[in-house]
């Protein structure tokens, strides 16, 4: 099947229509920045439907979804799981319990929540190690736009990078976060009216979902898995060997329903930012849950057209195949295929513009995180602290356009060193593998020291490298897939289950030794230091909402219920 | 300030208008740019119907202030 698209007019005019109305909303807002305020945390003034919908979509980038819909070909409904356990209890969690902490204590980045909580130099480690990623992450996601366009138009790699970055850097120079966050909501509905018909039509020419699990269920038992392993969620989880993805009920619960989604969506200054910029403390607090609802469905946008995908490509008369890479599918190519294959001039236009759009929300999301960070937790705290306003304001706009070029530089390092890349990744990986449980300890527990934490961190990091070092997934033929150390103690059945295990070892083992050396450290914060920010010493907060549906407990009730129903229907 | 609604509404209704009427004039026998520009111009309507509301109940509020 042929990769590649021929575009008439309407499809480029519908992308001419978006990159203007992208870039329009971002000229709107250039007269509201008037501080440093204003740029970097939005005003804190942006009602919570708009940052609950932009929590979402700045996490809807490029990984997202042609990643997840690869992972739906690949894995099938398991896939899920990345979206319900590994996400729900999460975001309910921040929702409830940790944004009073973020937004009460006038934190205006997480790195700064964790000087007021601990010290200066666990701020440090969060905030350098963080500044980096996003750039990194950026810088990944351009990459994979130009990519994607080199490979579907034939546009040329360069020219792709810069249009992406040309648009991405204008409106977030004019508008800052606030138009990073607009048009964030603006990308999230464009995802969803790009890819509906494709969900559409691909289940209706399938048979309908039936007529899919049906393929699916044969195809499962053929690879000798259990029925429901590409259909059903929890049923073939009960051993690692029942099922694609190769993880067992424990590791998932554990590895990514609990360390690695609270790792994420807790402490993630990317999405925590948008939470910061809501416009009360009640509106902060609903933003994460009103996030989640549209989160939960998300799976019937993504991960269903890579399960149509396979079906496809396992029935010899579909007309449909995937591309062979190395000896197996390309799967990455799923979201793209399947436009061309069903998408005709005009909606291909609408389906392509939505690809970009997620692109865009993801770098645009990494810049103005690091902006911030750059600005507050590095430049105002260690190079040039008591300047005025307007020189941090200036200072933040210059570092977007400092991190959109940086981000052109990784993009082409992922060209030239795709591995150097794998092992960035990696590395981050190990870093905010233990970040949760640093967190927990300083918001639950007042006794946390500075000393506990930093070394409580270092050392979880050190616990999630070594733990790699020392294990391989199976097949395994290169070290940056772990056993880099010499000796493989354990080798685990997937890459997947591997990553779940080094969460789970980085999380206990900085939870531990903070604890161990909280204990032996001396407390120099004073319990009025810690007000605000630990849960025993801070009021209990009283919502302003008029009425008790307003409320976030009850919109985390009705959250939880769905995500529950939503397991038990696809058990 | 802007209501995001306001620029949303617009654009979908632009976008819906334009693969609605390429579908009329130029996957199972459906027409798939029609029935989407169709979508977009109820979705991109409704948006901007919400946002022009509320842009009328805030300066109602400011008028009563």
């Amino acid at each position: 099947m042929d990769t590649s698209f021929t575009l008439g007019w309407v499809d480029y005019t519908i992308m001419v229509v978006y990159f203007a109305f992208v870039l329009g909303i971002g000229y709107a807002l250039k007269r509201y920045m008037k501080s440093s305020a204003d740029f970097l945390t939005g005003g804190k003034s942006i009602p919570a439907w708009i940052t609950g919908l932009a929590f979402i979509s700045t996490n809807l980038g490029a990984l997202e979804v042609m990643g997840m819909a690869a992972s739906g070909a690949k894995y099938g409904m398991i896939t899920t799981h990345f979206y319900w356990i590994g996400a729900i209890p999460a975001m309910i969690f921040l929702g409830l319990f940790m944004m009073p902490f973020y937004y009460g204590s006038k934190a205006r980045s997480v790195p700064e929540y964790l000087k007021l909580r601990f010290d200066e130099k666990t701020r440090g480690f969060n905030a350098v190690s963080f500044a980096i990623m996003t750039i990194f992450a950026s810088g990944i996601s351009m990459y994979a736009l130009a990519m994607l366009m080199e490979t579907l138009l034939g546009w040329n790699f360069t020219i792709s990078i810069f249009i992406s970055a040309l648009i991405v850097l204008v409106y977030t120079y004019l508008g800052g976060l606030k138009s990073a966050i607009y048009n964030e909501v603006l990308q999230f509905f464009l995802i969803v009216i790009g890819f509906l018909p494709l969900v559409f039509l691909g289940l209706i020419s399938i048979g309908g979902w039936e007529g899919l699990t049906s393929q699916l269920t044969e195809l499962a038992t053929s690879q000798g898995y259990s029925p429901g392993a590409y259909t059903e969620t929890w049923s073939a989880v009960g051993h690692a060997s029942d099922n694609p993805m190769g993880v067992e009920w424990f590791g998932l619960v554990m590895g990514l329903g609990f360390v690695l989604s609270f790792g994420y969506w807790c402490t993630n200054f990317l999405v925590v930012q948008r939470a910061m910029a809501a416009g009360s403390m009640s509106a902060a607090r609903k933003t994460p849950l009103i996030g989640a609802l549209p989160k939960m469905f998300i799976p019937f946008l993504v991960i269903v057209p890579g399960m149509i995908a396979i079906a496809l490509t396992s029935d010899p008369n579909s007309g449909f195949a995937l591309p062979i890479k190395g000896n197996s599918y390309d799967y990455d190519k799923v979201i793209p295929m399947m436009l061309g294959y069903y998408f005709p001039t005009g909606v291909l236009g609408l389906g392509l513009t939505a690809l970009m759009a997620s692109f865009m929300s993801g770098m645009a999301g990494n810049v103005t995180a690091f902006n911030t960070v750059w600005t507050y937790d590095i430049y105002q705290s260690y190079i040039s602290p008591d300047r005025s306003d307007k020189h941090y304001l200036r200072v933040g706009q210059m570092a977007t356009v400092f991190g959109i070029l940086v981000s052109i530089g990784a993009a082409y390092m992922a060209r030239l060193f795709n591995n150097v890349m794998d092992f960035l990744q990696l590395i981050f990986a190990f870093i905010n593998a233990p970040l949760f449980a640093t967190f927990l300890l300083g918001m639950f527990w007042r006794r946390t020291t500075g000393n506990g934490a930093f070394f409580g961190l270092l050392s979880g990091t050190a616990a999630a490298a070594i733990h790699h070092g020392l294990t391989q997934p199976a097949g395994a033929t290169s070290l940056i897939k772990g056993g880099w150390l010499g000796t493989v103690v354990q080798t685990y059945p997937s890459e997947m289950a591997q990553n779940f295990w080094t969460g789970i070892f980085a999380f206990f083992t900085c939870f531990l030794l903070t604890v161990i050396i909280s204990l032996l450290t001396k407390q120099t914060k004073t319990k009025e230091d810690l007000t605000g920010l630990v849960y025993s010493l801070t009021p209990r907060i009283k919502d302003e909402s008029k009425h008790w549906y307003q409320r976030p407990q009850f919109l985390a009730i009705i959250v939880g219920i769905i995500a529950i129903v939503l397991s038990i229907i696809f058990w | 300030e802007i209501d995001i609604r306001l620029p949303i509404g617009f654009m979908f209704t632009l976008l819906g208008l334009l693969l609605f009427i390429f579908g009329l004039t130029t996957s199972l026998e459906i027409n798939v740019n029609l029935w989407s520009g169709l979508i977009m111009i109820v979705f991109g309507g409704l948006m901007l119907l919400f946002g022009l509301l509320a842009k009328r109940s805030k300066s109602k509020k400011h008028e009563i202030n």
